[in-house]
């Protein structure tokens, strides 16, 4: 029998003897909460140490124990079995033995097998299948939006036609002021860039040419599309999502309303009808951008800059901004509802649906405008 | 009035409940009871249709109950959470099925959902939103609203939930109300013990370990009679003996 003992200045002790194949931990007066600390640093050496199949705890000599001290004792000696080891409270008085029971240090624990860690293939497996799950509720949104839009069309009077109205203002008026600041300052700034250069070669006039060209056809849409998924798509992610777990949109269901008829089809239409006259509206002021440093650095004219501005542009590349926007609403409107319907898991389902619905639709929208963009250009447009 | 027929409920290798069968009869009060996380609530999802069984069939009124379709609805569900749209007045939300299945003008409408309101003991709080109102009174606005187009039957999940004893009994009392006068058929999913005796006329016991229906009868048989160890504990209220 060998017999190791602790010393310390606490209101508790222990020692550790060894007898044949089994160790026993013994521990000695008050196991407090407030010292739990030490207790658990001078158990959980013992512990480590013990190399024995069988490791017993002796709790004879106990004059008290706490809740806290016991939820460590029960935890070490849960760990002690998962790892195959035979471990038990032993020696207890029936006071302490009622706490051993309450924290379940008597109950049976299964000794835990090591996991194989998950190969690469399993994950990518795992991967692919949340994937292919994602692809079929996308593509189920996107078949109940073409029945939706059907059945509306067949009985205009279930549409949620009341809901338009004030959902385009929500998106559209109410967006104005920021899409109208972004995009003075993106023809402001790209004024300023382009005019170190052509003052170079005394070629001045021609910024009114590179702000309103690039300004129609690409900055204005996709500055103003992506305005609108940060604030409107998040927020219609948010909006639904918030229905979902609240179960509101069960009981929309319940009422024998389709939530894509009364909740995404408005939202979608409103989007739809608001984002191209924002986007002429942003035109308008990416061109003003310009003209501000035209008359503040290149010591233009209104009448000159706007007489270069509307021979460079033809109407074709203000159009060609307001078809692609179509396409960007109805991919944000799409994209933000079909992640809010998708969420569960309350709060933090919400957050992460938003995160992603507003990700997704940035990377959609980048997509769309490249896609224009070759379109365009093959046909020469 | 429902007939549930081998019904299995669960989700992906995940079942709650296998081959379950009952029926519910037309005017009655019938209770599913069971301990937390047995899914109950779940087979009321069931039985209205808004989830798929993997298995089995739910007949009301004669008609397999597939998954909600758009269409009048026959019957009224309320939710435990109460589920009223936040962004609508109390009014507009037990207005929202009269303006989207009746032909009928604004001003009758207003007259059902006053009346309505009313019945359910919230008079002249139409214009009131959601979130002003307290636990209770939003069960009985989700009430109201279930009510809205006269259904003969309805669906209330965990009415009690979160209510003070005295709420509860107010609402227990509506219950039979709605059920006594009106002749409405009751499924109520619940384990308030009290309630149970009080409203009750017949229930289920499910059970989680067995994945099954272990009692069915009236609640007082169950408590006073039945030999099965897990329906004594919960009517007697005592916990497993480890």
């Amino acid at each position: 029998m060998t017999a190791l003992t602790s010393q310390n200045p606490h209101r508790f002790s222990l020692n550790q003897s060894t007898v044949g194949g089994s160790e026993t931990i013994h521990l000695f007066g008050r196991l407090e909460f407030s010292e739990t600390k030490a207790l658990w640093t001078e158990v959980d050496v013992l512990v480590a140490s013990a190399s024995t199949p069988h490791v017993n705890f002796d709790l004879s000599k106990v004059e008290a124990v706490d809740g806290g001290a016991m939820a460590l004792l029960v935890h070490l000696r849960n760990r002690l079995r998962a790892q195959g080891k035979y471990s038990e409270f032993v020696g207890a008085s029936p006071r302490v033995q009622d706490i051993v029971h309450l924290y379940e240090g008597d109950l049976h624990i299964r000794t835990q097998h090591d996991h194989k860690s998950e190969t690469m293939f399993a994950q990518v497996g795992r991967a692919t299948i949340a994937i292919l799950l994602e692809t079929q509720l996308v593509l189920a949104f996107l078949g109940q939006i073409l029945i939706s839009v059907k059945e509306t069309a067949h009985a205009p009077r279930t549409g949620n036609w009341r809901e338009v109205w004030p959902t385009m203002e929500r998106v559209g008026a109410d967006a104005v002021p920021v899409v109208v600041l972004i995009n003075f300052l993106i023809g402001f700034v790209m004024a300023f860039q382009g005019a170190v250069q052509l003052k170079e070669f005394g070629a001045n006039i021609y910024v009114a040419d590179l702000v309103g060209l690039s300004i129609t056809r690409e900055l204005a849409p996709l500055m103003t599309a992506i305005i609108l998924c940060g604030r409107s798509g998040a927020a219609f992610a948010a909006e639904l999502g918030s229905m979902k777990v609240s179960e509101e949109v069960d009981a929309l269901r319940t009422l024998g309303i389709g939530p894509i008829r009364y909740l995404v089809l408005p939202r979608t239409l409103a989007l739809v009808l608001a984002i191209p006259l924002l986007i002429l509206l942003a035109d308008a002021v990416g061109i003003l951008g310009g003209l501000v440093v035209a008359l503040t650095s290149l010591d233009l004219t209104v009448v000159g800059y706007l007489m270069e501005t509307k021979r460079a542009l033809s109407v074709w590349d203000v159009y060609s901004g307001v078809v692609k926007s179509l396409f960007f609403g109805v991919a944000i409107a799409l994209i933000a509802c079909q992640q809010g319907l998708a969420t569960t898991g309350g709060a933090k389902g919400v957050g992460r649906r938003t995160t992603s619905a507003v990700v997704t639709t940035f990377f959609v929208l980048v997509v769309i405008d490249a896609g224009f963009t070759v379109l365009f250009h093959a046909f020469r447009l | 009035m429902i007939r549930v027929i081998d019904l299995t409920m669960g989700w992906d290798d995940v079942v709650l409940q296998k081959n379950a069968n009952f029926d519910v009869t037309r005017g009655e009060i019938f209770a599913i009871l069971g301990s937390s996380g047995c899914g109950k609530s779940t087979l009321m999802r069931y039985l209205v249709g808004l989830d798929a069984p993997l298995g089995g069939a739910v007949v009301i009124a004669g008609e397999a109950k597939r998954q909600f379709d758009v269409g009048r609805p026959a019957f009224g569900v309320v939710f435990q959470s109460g589920a009223l749209f936040a962004s609508m007045t109390v009014g507009e939300n037990v207005g929202l099925p009269l303006v989207t299945w009746t032909d009928l003008n604004p001003e009758a409408i207003g007259a059902i959902v006053s009346a309505k309101l009313c019945l359910v003991g919230l008079r002249g709080l139409e214009d009131k939103l959601p979130s002003e109102l307290s636990g209770g009174m939003s069960k009985r606005a989700a009430i109201a609203r279930a009510m809205a187009l006269e259904p003969s039957l309805i669906f209330l999940d965990e009415p009690s939930a979160g209510l003070d004893p005295v709420t509860s009994v107010e609402l227990d009392d509506l219950i039979l109300v709605l059920n006594r006068i009106l002749g409405l058929t009751v499924v109520i999913v619940t384990h308030e013990l009290a309630s149970i005796f009080k409203i009750v006329s017949r229930c289920v016991m499910l059970d989680k370990d067995s994945q099954s229906i272990i009692a069915t009868g009236a609640p007082c048989e169950l408590r006073d009679s039945c030999a099965d160890a897990r329906v004594k504990r919960f009517f007697h209220r005592t916990a497993e003996v480890h």
